[in-house]
C-alpha cells in the first residue's frame, strides 16, 4: 500500500511540473506577456526597460527556470491592481471560497444523499419519479441565472435574504469567516444553495444509482433472509457499499465546486478567489491569473490524492490487496 | 418512462458511452428506432422544444418585431418597459424593453442564434477534433495511445469552467477565444469515448482482416472504425451540445464571451442583472427561460437517443 | 404430528404475459415434518428457487405470492405482517444461498456479519454475540475461528465463505433451512466436506431441510423425500428411493438417466430432448409435453395429482416399471 502511495505521490508531482509547463506556455508563449504586462501609455525606451526588469528578453527556458525558481518559493510576483504579492491576494480570499464551496457541499450531500437513497430504494412510487424530475432541472438550470432568480424572489421580492456580500465576519484561526454570525448566515444561505443546486442533482442521481445496483446485490437479500432490520440493511449493509462511489464523487466535485465559486461569487457579490480571478482577467492581472491557477493545478492533484486514500480507506478489498 | 436517465458519468469516471456496435444495426434499422424514440413523451415534448427552437433561431430576422441592433429602430424613450406594454409608436412590447429601449422577444430570437451558433460551432469543432483523436490512439496503441488517454485523464480531472478560464486567461476575452476555450473544455470527452468504443470494435475480426488486406489506415480508420462508434459519439456530442450552450451562456453572463454587437443569451441575463434588485426582472427573467427550454429540449432529445441508440438498454 | 412446513396451492407470480402474470410457481403443495430433508430438484427456471424465497417472504418486487398458504408451525406466513415475517428469518427459518462469493457484504467483517444476525432477534452483550459467532463457526469446521471474526470476506475462499454463511444461518438452531444450491458453485472435494457437515448440523439440532439442487445425486444421499420440479411446478414427490428407483414422471426418468452412474456404465446416456420452455411460452397443459416421448392428444389438459399427498405425480401416462 505504501508504495502504491509513493508511486501516486510521484505521479501526483509529475502532473503539477506538466501543468507548470502548460501554464508558462501560455501565460508566456501563446499570450504576450509584454502586451498584458505593460502600460500601452509607456514610450519605447520604458517599455524596454520594463521588459527587461521583467527579464522577458532572455531566453525561454531561462525565463521558465526563473519561473519555476518563484514558484517554489510562493513567489507569482506582485498584483499589478493590489500592489502585494499575487498570492497574498489570493491566500486572503481563500476562506471566503472554502466557505462557501463547504456549505454548498453540506447541502448538497445532505439534501442529495437522502432524497437519492429514498428514490433508489423506491423507485415506483410518485414522489420518487417527482424527485427525479426535479433533478433533471438541477441539471439543465443555468446556475448563474438561478442565483439571479434567487435574488429577484428572496432579496428583491420578498426581502428575506440580502443579496450581496459577506455579511458580518467573525475571526476564527486566523481568517474571517461568516458562519459564526447570524447575519454572516444569512449573506451565505443564498450563494451556497445556489452553488449546490448542481451537485445536489449530481449526488442525488449518483446515489439512488448506486442503491439500485447494491440492492440487487445477494448480500442483501442475505442481510434479509437473517432477519436484519430494514433500518439495518439500508444505512449498514447498502449505505456502506455506497459510500466508496459517493466519497470519490464528493471528493472529485469539491474541487469542482471551488472553480465553480467563480459564478457564483460573481453574482452574490462573495468576496472570494472566484470573484478575484474574473475581476483579474478582465483588469488583465497577470500575476494573479497564474497564482490562481497554480493554486488550482496544486488544489486539484492533491484532491486526487487524497481522495485515492480515502477510496482505500472505505473498501477493504482495494486497502489489504495494495493495489487498485 | 424512461425520463429519468441524465447521463452521470459514473463514480469511477468512465463516461456515459454505448460501448457496443450500434451503429452498424441502427443504420440499417432507423425507422424503428425513430418509432423507438418518439415512444417516450419526454423525448417527443424534447424534439418538439427544439424544432421551435431552431425555427426561431433560424428565422429570427423576419419573426422578430424589430431588429434589436438597429440603433436606428431604438427609442431610448421605450426603455425598461414591463412585459405587455406599447411603445411610443404603439407596437406592442409582449416581454417589455430593456434598458435601451430594446424589445425583450427581439433580443432573445437574435440571442438565440448568437448562442446556438457559438454552442454548435464549438461542440462541431470539439467532437471532431476529440473523435479524430480518440479514433487514432486506438488505432495507433502503443505509447502514442498511453500518452494521449494520460492527457485526456488529466484533462477532464478539471471542471469544464476551470479549462474555459485557464484558455480565457491566457488568450483573452472574445468569442472566437470563448470557442477556443470550450473546445478546449470538452475535447476530451469525445476522445475517451471515441477511443473506448474504438477499442471494443478493433479487437473485432473484420478489423484484423482489413489489416490483413493491407487496407490502408485511414481507410480502416474512417470506413470501418468511424461509422460502428457514431452512434455514442451522436449521443455524447447532443448533451455537449446543451454543455456549450450552457458553458458559453456563463462565460458571456462574467463577461468573458460574446460581442455587445451580437449578444446571446448570456450576455442578455447579464444586461438584466443591474436592473434587478431594482425589481425589473423581464430583462434577465425572459432570456433565461429561453435558454432553459434549449438546454432541457436538447437533454431531453439527447437522454432518449441514448436509450434508442444503446443496444444494452434496448429491452 | 402436524407438518412443520405446509404449503399449500403455492402460486407465485411476476408480472408479464397475458392474464393474471407469469405463474412462476404455480399450484406447489408440500408437507415437511420436524427435521426431515426435502430435496427440491429441477433445472434452472423451474421454479424451485422462487419457491424457496417464497417461503423465506423474499420474493423479488415485482413478483408476489398470488394464491395459496404457506403454513409454518401453525400460522399462515402467506398472510402474516411484514414484522413477523421478519422476526421468522434467520431465526426459525435460515436460508443459504448458491454462491458464497456474492451472499457477504463485501464491505463488513465476517463478524459484524455475524453478530447482527444475533442482534437482530435477542437482546445480547456485544461480548456474547462475538463468543457465540466464534463458536458457530468453530461448528462448521472453521479453522482459527476467532481470527476469522476480524476478516473481510474478500480473505476467505469460496469453501470458507459457504461455512461462514451455513454458520450463520445455523446461528438460531432455526426450525427450518432453506438451501439454495449451497454446493454448486464449489469444487467437488469442497462440496463434500461442506455436505457433511451441513448434514451433521442438522442432526444436532433437527433442523428441517428444503434443499434445492438441479443435481440428483447430491439430493440421493442427503433427502428423505424428494420433489421433481417443472415450469413451476411439482410434477413428481415421493420417497427418496421410492422415486429414484421407480420414477413415474417421464420428466423425473429423464433426469435420472441423464446423469452417469454405475449401471450406466459404457451406455450411452439419454438426454431429454429439447429446452426448457421459457415462462412466457410455457405450453397449455402439462408443460413437458413437448418434449415428451409419450406425450398424446390428452396432454393438452392440465394433468391433477395422481396418489396420494405424500407420493404422487403429475402425468396422464406414468412410467409403471422400475428404472432396469
Amino acid at each position: 500500500m505504501i508504495t502504491s502511495l509513493i508511486r501516486r505521490a510521484i505521479q501526483a508531482g509529475f502532473v503539477i511540473f506538466a501543468m507548470t509547463l502548460i501554464v508558462f506556455i501560455g501565460v508566456n508563449v501563446i499570450g504576450n506577456p509584454v502586451d498584458i504586462l505593460i502600460n500601452p501609455d509607456l514610450n519605447q525606451a520604458e517599455r524596454l526597460r520594463v521588459v527587461e526588469s521583467l527579464g522577458l528578453d532572455r531566453p525561454l527556458w531561462q525565463q521558465y527556470l526563473s519561473f519555476l525558481h518563484g514558484l517554489a518559493q510562493g513567489d507569482f510576483g506582485d498584483s499589478f491592481v493590489y500592489s502585494k504579492p499575487a498570492l497574498d491576494v489570493i491566500v486572503e480570499r481563500l476562506p471566503a471560497t472554502l466557505e462557501l464551496a463547504l456549505c454548498a457541499m453540506l447541502i448538497a450531500i445532505v439534501v442529495g444523499l437522502p432524497l437519492g437513497l429514498y428514490a433508489g430504494l423506491y423507485p415506483n412510487r410518485v414522489s420518487s419519479k417527482i424527485i427525479m424530475t426535479g433533478s433533471i432541472l438541477g441539471f439543465s438550470l443555468p446556475t448563474f441565472w438561478v442565483g439571479l432568480m434567487f435574488i429577484l424572489l428572496f432579496a428583491v421580492q420578498l426581502g428575506w435574504l440580502p443579496s450581496n456580500g459577506r455579511g458580518e465576519t467573525e475571526l476564527l484561526f486566523g481568517a474571517r469567516w461568516s458562519f459564526l454570525t447570524a447575519d454572516g448566515l444569512a449573506h451565505l444561505f443564498l450563494p451556497a444553495l445556489n452553488l449546490a443546486l448542481f451537485k445536489t442533482s449530481l449526488i442525488l442521481r449518483l446515489t439512488r444509482a448506486g442503491v439500485q445496483e447494491v440492492v440487487m446485490q445477494d448480500y442483501v437479500k442475505f442481510a434479509r433472509a437473517k432477519g436484519l432490520r430494514e433500518n439495518r440493511i439500508i444505512f449498514v449493509h447498502i449505505l456502506k457499499n455506497l459510500m466508496i462511489p459517493v466519497v470519490t464523487i464528493i471528493g472529485l466535485e469539491f474541487g469542482s465546486l471551488i472553480a465553480f465559486s467563480v459564478v457564483t461569487e460573481s453574482i452574490f457579490g462573495w468576496p472570494g478567489m472566484g470573484k478575484l480571478i474574473i475581476d483579474s482577467i478582465n483588469l488583465l492581472d497577470r500575476p494573479v491569473i497564474v497564482a490562481y491557477l497554480m493554486m488550482m493545478v496544486v488544489l486539484f492533484v492533491s484532491l486526487n490524492f487524497i481522495i485515492d486514500i480515502c477510496y482505500t480507506l472505505l473498501d477493504p478489498r482495494v486497502r489489504l490487496d495494495g493495489k487498485g | 418512462m424512461d425520463s429519468n436517465s441524465v447521463p452521470v458519468a459514473d463514480p469511477h469516471g468512465n463516461p456515459p458511452t454505448a460501448a457496443g456496435s450500434a451503429g452498424a444495426s441502427a443504420s440499417r434499422s432507423i425507422w424503428p428506432a425513430l418509432l423507438r424514440f418518439f415512444s417516450a413523451p419526454a423525448a417527443v415534448v424534447g424534439a418538439l422544444g427544439l424544432l421551435i427552437v431552431l425555427f426561431v433561431a433560424i428565422f429570427a430576422p423576419w419573426l422578430s418585431p424589430q431588429n434589436p441592433f438597429d440603433l436606428m429602430q431604438l427609442d431610448i424613450l421605450d426603455s425598461r418597459l414591463p412585459p405587455g406594454s406599447e411603445s411610443f409608436s404603439g407596437v406592442p412590447y409582449i416581454l417589455g424593453t430593456d434598458g435601451q429601449g430594446r424589445d425583450i422577444l427581439s433580443g432573445i430570437m437574435y440571442g438565440l442564434r448568437t448562442s446556438l451558433i457559438v454552442g454548435l460551432a464549438s461542440a462541431i469543432a470539439a467532437a471532431l477534433i476529440g473523435t479524430t483523436l480518440g479514433l487514432m490512439a486506438a488505432y495507433v496503441g502503443g505509447r502514442t495511445e498511453g500518452f494521449m488517454m494520460r492527457l485526456v485523464d488529466l484533462q477532464l480531472s478539471f471542471p469544464t469552467i476551470l479549462m474555459a478560464l485557464m484558455v480565457l486567461a491566457i488568450l483573452g476575452n472574445g468569442v472566437t477565444n470563448v470557442v477556443l476555450a470550450i473546445i478546449v473544455a470538452e475535447w476530451a470527452t469525445y476522445a475517451r469515448t471515441a477511443r473506448g468504443t474504438a477499442l471494443v470494435e478493433r479487437e473485432k475480426e473484420y478489423i484484423e482482416a482489413a489489416r490483413c488486406l493491407r487496407i490502408p489506415g485511414h481507410r480502416v480508420l474512417l470506413r470501418h472504425l468511424l461509422p460502428n462508434c457514431l452512434a455514442p459519439i451522436i449521443v455524447i456530442a447532443t448533451m455537449q451540445v446543451a454543455r456549450a450552450i450552457g458553458l458559453e451562456a456563463t462565460l458571456s453572463f462574467l463577461g468573458l464571451g460574446a460581442s455587445v454587437t451580437q449578444p446571446s443569451l448570456g450576455m442578455l441575463i447579464a444586461n438584466g442583472y443591474q436592473y434587478l434588485l431594482s425589481g425589473l426582472y423581464w430583462i434577465s427573467f425572459y432570456p433565461g427561460i429561453a435558454l432553459l427550454i434549449t438546454i432541457v429540449s436538447i437533454n431531453l432529445v439527447g437522454d432518449r437517443l441514448r436509450d434508442v441508440l444503446n443496444p444494452r438498454n434496448a429491452r | 404430528m402436524t407438518a412443520l412446513l405446509d404449503v399449500r396451492n403455492l402460486v407465485t407470480t411476476f408480472p408479464g404475459g397475458a392474464g393474471t402474470g407469469l405463474r412462476a410457481v404455480d399450484d406447489v403443495s408440500f408437507q415437511l415434518a420436524r427435521g426431515e430433508v426435502l430435496g427440491l430438484v429441477g433445472e434452472s427456471g423451474s421454479g424451485k428457487s422462487v419457491t424457496g424465497f417464497s417461503i423465506m417472504g423474499l420474493v423479488d418486487w415485482p413478483g408476489k405470492i398470488a394464491e395459496g398458504q404457506i403454513i409454518f408451525d401453525g400460522s399462515d406466513l402467506a398472510k402474516a405482517s411484514v414484522e413477523t415475517r421478519r422476526s421468522l428469518r434467520g431465526r426459525r427459518i435460515a436460508m443459504v444461498f448458491q454462491d458464497p462469493m456474492m451472499t457477504l457484504n463485501p464491505v463488513l467483517r465476517v463478524g459484524t456479519q455475524m453478530t447482527e444476525a444475533l442482534h437482530a432477534h435477542e437482546k445480547i452483550g456485544k461480548a456474547e454475540a462475538r463468543a457465540r459467532a466464534r463458536d458457530a463457526l468453530g461448528l462448521v469446521g472453521m479453522p482459527s475461528p476467532e481470527e476469522r471474526l476480524d476478516a473481510y470476506p474478500h480473505q476467505l475462499s469460496g469453501g470458507m465463505r459457504q461455512r461462514v454463511a451455513i454458520a450463520i444461518a445455523f446461528l438460531h438452531r432455526p426450525d427450518l433451512i432453506v438451501a439454495d444450491e449451497p454446493t454448486t458453485a464449489l469444487d467437488v472435494t469442497i462440496q463434500a466436506q461442506i455436505i457433511s457437515e451441513f448434514q451433521k448440523l442438522t442432526e444436532d439440532s433437527g433442523t428441517a431441510v428444503i434443499w434445492i439442487t438441479h443435481d440428483l445425486a447430491i439430493v440421493s444421499g442427503l433427502a428423505d423425500r424428494i420433489a421433481v420440479m417443472y415450469g413451476g411446478r411439482i410434477v413428481e414427490a415421493g420417497g427418496i428411493a421410492e422415486v429414484l428407483e421407480r420414477p413415474r414422471h417421464p420428466y423425473t426418468r429423464g433426469l435420472i438417466q441423464s446423469v452417469p452412474s454405475e449401471n450406466s456404465r459404457g451406455t450411452r446416456l439419454t438426454q431429454i430432448p429439447g429446452v426448457t420452455p421459457s415462462l412466457i411460452n410455457m405450453p397449455e397443459g402439462c408443460a413437458f409435453r413437448t418434449r415428451c416421448a409419450r406425450a398424446t392428444a390428452a396432454c393438452v389438459q392440465r394433468p391433477g395429482r395422481f396418489g396420494d399427498e405424500d407420493s404422487y405425480h403429475r402425468c396422464f401416462h406414468p412410467h409403471e416399471e422400475a428404472l432396469r
